[in-house]
């Protein structure tokens, strides 16, 4: 029992998950978007009239809200270090790919679409849930990678 | 003006709470994935946080007219569970289950020094290039 969850940390996670709720909140609220990171991404690749500066002020917000954590808990951020990088590109490819074919991620469809109770948002996570566990148990325990 | 600030500021927010959950470090969400190893639940937490506040807003917002600062909503209409949405969404998984990144840690990992979130974001919208060429 003592190794058993021992990097569980459900009151951090908790308190984060409370963040991006009221950040998907505000987003709605008063601007009537959702707040899908990978439809924000992509709808920059070709956008229409008054589409770019909000996503791009929004994706610059990500980055300033992680920095602000890191300068009040410096020991929050972790830097992996020596995943293979031709590994991660492939993986980033598939989550592009997969994610604009679903029109949605994990923040489109597990944290607002759920919210609307959307039959195709709670299929897609689901699904991404479990296709990402079976990679997982393929990668690490029948393959052996160990990064 | 006003909506692109409250955009800036959604953002921060997100940011904060994705850092503040610990869903930037890839290695987190890997365990939360390995569910047959040292299987780590938070993530599901990080979810139930969010759903917590999303669940009670979003309902009373949708019932508006229209939002605050813009003239409509913009929500996927599609009802259907298609094969699109179901194979891109087991595609995605692989992907999140090789890197342990989805979009959002992604661009929250840019300013933090971290190379991986710089090759995750260029592959992510070779991703996106890739399928929107297919599709045409």
């Amino acid at each position: 029992m003592v190794t058993l969850l021992e990097n569980f940390t459900p009151l951090s996670s908790f308190s984060g998950g409370l963040l991006i709720g009221l950040a998907a909140t505000l987003l709605l609220l008063f601007n009537g978007r959702i707040a899908g990171i990978s439809g924000i991404m992509s709808g920059l690749i070709s956008p229409g009239k008054g589409e770019i500066f909000w996503r791009l002020v929004f994706l610059l917000g990500l980055v300033l809200g992680a920095l602000l954590v890191k300068a009040v808990i410096p020991d929050s951020i972790k830097i992996r270090e020596g995943f293979p990088y031709g590994l991660l590109a492939i993986g980033g490819f598939l989550v592009g790919f997969g994610t604009r074919m679903a029109n949605g991620c994990t923040s489109g469809h597990a944290v607002c679409g759920i919210a609307r109770l959307s039959k195709r948002s709670i299929a897609a996570t689901l699904t991404f849930i479990v296709s990402g566990m079976m990679t997982v148990y393929l990668l690490r325990h029948l393959i052996g990678l160990s990064v | 003006m006003k909506n692109n600030t409250v955009a800036l500021l959604c953002g921060i927010i997100f940011g904060a709470g994705l850092t503040l959950s610990q869903m930037t470090d890839p290695a987190k969400v890997l365990s939360f994935l390995d569910v047959t190893g040292n299987w780590d639940p938070s993530l599901i937490f990080v979810m139930l946080g969010a759903l917590t506040v999303t669940m009670i807003s979003f309902r009373k917002i949708l019932k508006k007219p229209s939002p605050l600062l813009t003239q409509r909503f913009v929500i996927a209409s599609k009802t259907a569970l298609d094969k699109p949405l179901i194979l891109g969404s087991a595609i995605f998984g692989i992907g999140w289950g090789i890197t342990g990144y989805c979009p959002g840690p992604s661009v929250a990992g840019l300013g933090l020094g971290n190379i991986e979130a710089l090759i995750m974001v260029c592959s992510i919208y070779a991703g996106f290039w890739a399928y929107g060429k297919m599709k045409v």
